[in-house]
């Protein structure tokens, strides 16, 4: 199984940052949504962000929350997130990140759910709800498993914060770019080239940016500015709630825009 | 933080990263301030002339009749506002502003909360944004303009149902972009530490009070104190005040809504399984896999999956006991109440009422009842004279 560690280091001897595209699990339902992320593979994803639906993701703007619902709707639960990963994974070896909520890992057992879904394919789980202060509660059952560590640091973290939680991080840091829940934005925040700037110099551990990248232009200032990888989420996932008629109109325009961010990271690049 | 904010292993801060800061700053704030000498003065006088604590404790004659024991109304309906909410509001609106924070947001159900905390953004020049479901909108209309005569914008909050699950989704989500000048002001004893451990400090009064004027008027303790519990606000105010006088029995009333093996209805303590929501592990109403249910009462207030985590605790170690009323029961209990005293109560705190109507013939007539009657009925008259229609 590609680990990050293999992924981000390829990458950072190509001098690329790694394509990262964040879909809900499920979402609009499974054959549509495994369809959707196998394009986002072909169309240049290094490491996938997969969401599981729940009730009440706080963390999340609308557009997500539209996603969540949308999947729920169609009847996803843990098993079939669990085939999803693992069709996935006979299509392509990539790593793939969870993005979820505390009560559904809390509610299948902690230790099981990380052996179950690390023999699934999945890599890493962050847990929105849970901090570096609570992290106790799965760092141990997610090492024995096998699994990485993602935490997330914000614009408000504190410094000596930062360096306690890239020390607990064996996958990436997830740096979101913004205060506040997920979305799209039209405007990149300036502060976020100095928050990779500094975050780089306090740890090697891969940096990874997300919330409120939603142009190519967004992904190329990121890579820019050092970061090991552009996380994309809301952007996407409204392009699956504006095609909802039409599944090929959806995976083409997936792929154009997941293809012109590619591109503009490497050219950054370049 | 500099605690973990546990009852047991209920509680904690389960909040994503970007609130963590703010949650500190809170509780910073908190433990510098809430025994300062000039903040403690300033909200007694608050209290007394604005909110107008102390509250009665008043005996309910031909209520007590019907039931068979003697029973105590404490009279936080009576206060500014119409409930026990403005204690809390008060206390952590004076915390925002000895913090410097100029801007209010919070959540509310039945509005109660709302209407709290949109008076005290009055009361302090404060921008106050309240978060509100579109179904609570609705049905307490009467709430929502006042909010707004008091200077406060209204946000319809359009997800899940649209009660106070959901508006306190949204009020978390608008909190974790706005951390910088805003302050939370949470109305319930539930979410992420600090605020169990905040709003039951602002709500103890109520059981201080009620102890002293039991001593006082009955000339003993009563034998049982009954608050209903929706997060549990008023009923971890006014059995903290008894919790060490282990005669007292505490007995938590939840909403049983259409009925509880129908699972419409939002009886957490009594029918959930722990679990973690809104920041803290709680009992919760959930399916298998975790998934929250939407809940169902005829009371607003009480309209939530999940509860204040010290009344789990209270729960797990038998110090008070959690049952559940129906819809039904509940107006009952409403139309009783206002019968037999002249007194409309809300429809959260006639879940208490209809308790005490449940043990007719079951208690002796020596037997002291405290019920907390945590608000006035006046925002709930729409509603019963649709599901009780007068005779012409």
């Amino acid at each position: 199984m590609k680990t990050y560690k293999q992924v981000f280091s390829e990458l950072s001897q190509a001098s690329r940052a790694a394509l990262i595209p964040f879909f809900v699990i499920g979402d609009p339902d499974f054959d549509t949504s495994l369809a959707v992320v196998k394009t986002a593979i072909d169309a240049g994803a290094d490491v996938l962000e997969l969401g599981i639906a729940f009730s009440d993701p706080i963390a999340d703007g609308p557009t997500i929350q539209k996603a969540d619902i949308r999947a729920m709707k169609s009847g996803m639960n843990l098993q079939k997130a669990r085939d999803f990963i693992r069709k996935l994974k006979e299509y392509k070896d990539i790593p793939i990140g969870l993005l979820m909520y505390y009560n559904l890992v809390y509610q299948y057992g902690v230790e099981k759910f990380f052996t179950d879904f690390h023999e699934a394919g999945v890599n890493s789980v962050l847990v929105a709800d849970l901090s570096i202060d609570d992290a106790d509660e799965i760092a141990r059952p997610a090492a024995s498993a096998g699994l990485d560590t993602v935490f997330m640091v914000t614009p408000v973290t504190e410094d000596s914060r930062m360096e306690l939680i890239a020390s607990r991080t064996t996958g990436f840091i997830y740096m979101v770019s913004v205060l506040g829940v997920t979305g799209s934005r039209d405007e990149l925040s300036d502060a976020v080239a100095e928050l990779v700037g500094k975050l780089k110099k306090l740890t090697s551990v891969p940096v990874c940016v997300g919330f409120g990248v939603s142009k190519p232009e967004h992904a190329a200032a990121i890579a820019s500015a050092g970061a090991d990888g552009v996380i994309i989420g809301s952007k996407i996932v409204g392009l699956i709630e504006r095609n909802l008629g039409d599944s090929e109109k959806m995976l083409a325009e997936i792929s154009v825009f997941l293809r012109e961010v590619r591109d503009a990271i490497d050219t950054q690049a370049g | 933080m500099k605690e973990k904010g546990r009852f047991g292993d209920y509680g904690g801060f389960y909040v994503p990263e970007v609130l963590i800061p703010v949650l500190e700053e809170l509780e910073g704030a908190f433990y510098r301030f809430y025994e300062d000498e000039q903040f403690v003065a300033e909200l007694g006088q608050l209290s007394k002339e604005y909110a107008g604590r102390p509250s009665p404790l008043y005996y309910a004659k031909r209520f007590s009749d019907y039931v068979g024991c003697r029973v105590y109304l404490k009279r936080e309906d009576l206060l500014h506002g119409g409930a026990h909410k403005v204690n809390n509001t008060l206390g952590q609106g004076l915390l925002a502003k000895y913090m410097g924070k100029t801007k209010l947001i919070a959540e509310t159900g039945a509005g109660q909360h709302g209407l709290a905390t949109a008076m005290i953004g009055a009361l302090f020049g404060m921008e106050t944004k309240i978060f509100m479901g579109v179904t609570d909108i609705e049905r307490q209309s009467v709430n929502v303009h006042k909010m707004k005569l008091c200077g406060a914008e209204v946000v319809d909050v359009e997800g899940g149902t649209g009660t106070l699950k959901d508006a306190i989704n949204d009020a978390l989500r608008y909190w974790t972009a706005h951390v910088r000048d805003t302050f939370y002001l949470f109305g319930s004893t539930c979410g992420p530490h600090p605020y169990p451990t905040i709003v039951k400090h602002f709500q103890i009064c109520i059981g201080k009070e009620a102890r002293r004027q039991s001593l006082e008027q009955i000339g003993r303790l009563p034998d049982m104190i009954v608050a209903c519990v929706g997060g549990g606000s008023n009923a971890i105010g006014i059995f903290s005040g008894f919790v060490d006088d282990k005669n007292v029995r505490l007995i938590g009333v939840e909403a049983g809504g259409r009925s509880l093996s129908s699972g419409r209805h939002a009886a957490t303590l009594v029918a959930g399984r722990v679990g973690i929501l809104h920041g803290a592990k709680a009992y919760l109403l959930q399916d298998e896999e975790g998934q929250v249910y939407d809940t169902e009462s005829v009371s607003a207030g009480l309209d939530y999956p999940s509860v204040g985590p010290e009344h789990c605790l209270l729960k797990d170690t038998g110090r008070a006991e959690y049952v559940a009323a129906e819809d039904e029961e509940v107006l009952d209990a409403f139309e009783l109440l206002s019968k037999t005293e002249g007194i409309l109560p809300a429809l959260e705190s006639a879940h208490a009422l209809a308790y005490m109507m449940s043990q007719k013939g079951k208690l002796s007539s020596e037997q002291v009842a405290v019920v907390n009657l945590s608000g006035r009925g006046d925002k709930d008259v729409s509603i019963v004279e649709k599901r009780r229609p007068l005779e012409q």
